[in-house]
């Protein structure tokens, strides 16, 4: 059952380390170095934080991990499948959320759910939509068009269809940008317990440095398609002179230089 | 190739048939008119002309079978412009799915709307003017599918269309069945038009379907050598259209259109 998410978990080579392998790399428009000579990884259960300011690259690297983007050079690797030759096998493991990409509004939650199921290839799918409906608090909207709903419960389908496949590799693009503060809590916590339970690991991208701070083990501050800085977002910014994230997040957009020397 | 995801397709455009009347009522309506609008052309024409000629199955016939054609194209591009109204490219394509799964479920989507059209069309034809096209029988399936396959490449052309120019291009799509219809014989032999034009009108699959059937229905014999001529155009068109389709997606992959696909127009 190599489309059961299931399957997914068992087949995974149990000696591999890192969920997610980025390698060298890089993605030019026409001249313009977008991502250039990135690689880092991301270990189960892991939720790294990718920051930097607009234009850092950082969508930029999701696209390509979700294999919308094709790299001009270097090497993506989810969970032991190579992105490059087998598109498939990489993408059965992985999910995403953006506040970008919002599920179609002409479609109930319910339908938008069994749609994507199906496009994953999940098993069972009734089953496993019950059980996100009532993980995510959407039971009472499961008929309602997503066209309809708030900001909140739209993220809330958005995350319930990014956990559809069970992935081991989620990539969450500002989950929490259009969300009050007691509904983005709510959502860090979730994803949380998610990524601790099933050991699954996460690429996180924030403007949000308080959010960065509880809710990630690492981040990677992106400055003009390269990394910048890396660590522990609680140390950090003491390391490199700041008193908080937000600092340091600032600094990092407005005098790159000053930290890579 | 697997399944489920091209299910996942059609299912979608099930869903959105169920969503409201409106859907449904667009998918039957146009042909219903089309169909009563020329069955009471063909009623006049055989009110006023002399006996022994009817209209019916030559003139009402080819409007059933070019509106067949129309609905099998905008079957396929209505399915993809579903992702494109909704901005979905990126959690589509950004799913398993491949791009042949997708072109799969484009097209399946296509067989269920444009079969829906075309019972539509011929119990009408047959109730109100008499139309006794089931009288063909299985004849008419080779008919059909020519005129199935050109519909599902220039559907696959508009959407590759759309893919590379954006949303804004839109309006290509649309007029296209009107555009080629003059040039199809569809309601005419092809040696009614200058020989230049027979020359481009032989390169169309629909018109080896129309010369035949007129030739059927008015008691001659159709060459089958003809119609096998327009069924392997149509199979090279889809196999050109789907070859199309795929470069500028892994063109759109390459240059980042999918992920920014939301812009109203595309340079």
């Amino acid at each position: 059952m190599p489309n059961s998410p299931g399957a997914v978990e068992e087949t995974a080579p149990f000696f591999f380390m890192s969920i997610l392998e980025v390698s060298k790399l890089r993605k030019s428009y026409s001249g313009t170095l977008a991502v250039d000579d990135l690689s880092f990884s991301i270990a189960p259960g892991e939720i790294v934080g990718l920051l930097g300011p607009n234009g850092a690259g950082k969508t930029t690297t999701i696209n390509m991990i979700l294999g919308v983007l094709e790299p001009s050079s270097g090497r993506i690797q989810i969970d032991g499948h190579n992105l490059a030759n087998d598109r498939r096998g990489a993408l059965l493991r992985t999910n995403f959320a953006a506040v970008y990409a919002p599920l179609p509004g002409n479609l109930t939650v319910e339908q938008n759910l069994r749609f994507f199921a199906m496009l994953y290839g999940v098993d069972s799918i009734s089953s496993r939509i019950d059980a996100l409906v009532e993980q995510f608090d959407l039971a009472k909207f499961r008929h309602t068009k997503c066209g309809v709903l708030s900001s909140g419960e739209q993220t809330r389908a958005c995350l319930a269809k990014a956990m559809l496949n069970s992935p081991r590799l989620l990539l969450l693009d500002e989950p929490t940008a259009s969300l009050d503060p007691a509904t983005a809590r709510e959502v860090r916590e979730k994803i949380r317990a998610v990524a601790t339970a099933r050991q699954v690991s996460v690429l996180w991208t924030s403007h949000n440095m308080n959010e960065v701070e509880t809710v990630c083990d690492r981040v990677l501050f992106l400055s003009r398609g390269r990394i910048l800085l890396e660590g522990n977002p609680r140390t950090l910014p003491q390391e490199h002179g700041k008193s908080t994230l937000e600092e340091l997040f600032i600094a990092v957009a407005r005098e790159p230089l000053s930290l890579e020397s | 190739m697997h399944i489920t995801p091209i299910l996942a397709i059609v299912l979608r455009q099930l869903y959105l048939f169920r969503s409201g009347p409106t859907r449904v009522l667009s998918l039957v309506i146009w042909v219903a008119i089309d169909i009563v609008l020329w069955g009471f052309m063909t009623k006049y024409l055989n009110s006023v002309t002399a006996a022994g000629f009817d209209f019916v199955p030559v003139l009402l016939g080819a409007v059933l079978m070019w509106d067949f054609f129309t609905r099998v194209m905008f079957g396929v591009t209505m399915a993809f412009f579903e992702d494109v109204w909704s901005r979905n490219f990126l959690n589509v394509f950004g799913s398993p799915i491949s791009i042949t799964e997708y072109l799969a479920g484009l097209v399946a989507s296509s067989i269920i709307t444009s079969t829906l059209g075309l019972l539509v069309m011929l119990a009408l034809a047959t109730a109100l003017f008499g139309l006794s096209f089931l009288s063909y029988g299985g004849m008419l399936v080779p008919f059909l599918m020519v005129l199935f396959l050109f519909g599902i490449a220039l559907g696959i052309v508009g959407c590759s269309f759309v893919l590379r120019f954006g949303p804004s291009a839109e309006w290509f799509v649309w007029p296209i069945p009107a555009v080629l219809s003059p040039l199809a014989g569809v309601f005419y032999p092809i040696s009614t038009m200058p020989t230049w034009i027979q020359w481009v009108s032989h390169l169309l699959p629909p018109v080896y379907v129309f010369e035949g059937m007129r030739a059927i229905v008015t008691g001659g014999a159709f060459s089958r050598s003809s119609l096998a001529i327009g069924a392997v155009l149509a199979v090279f068109y889809v196999l050109s259209a789907s070859l199309v389709f795929t470069r500028i997606y892994r063109n759109a992959v390459r240059t980042g259109l999918i992920a920014r696909y939301s812009a109203e127009s595309v340079t």
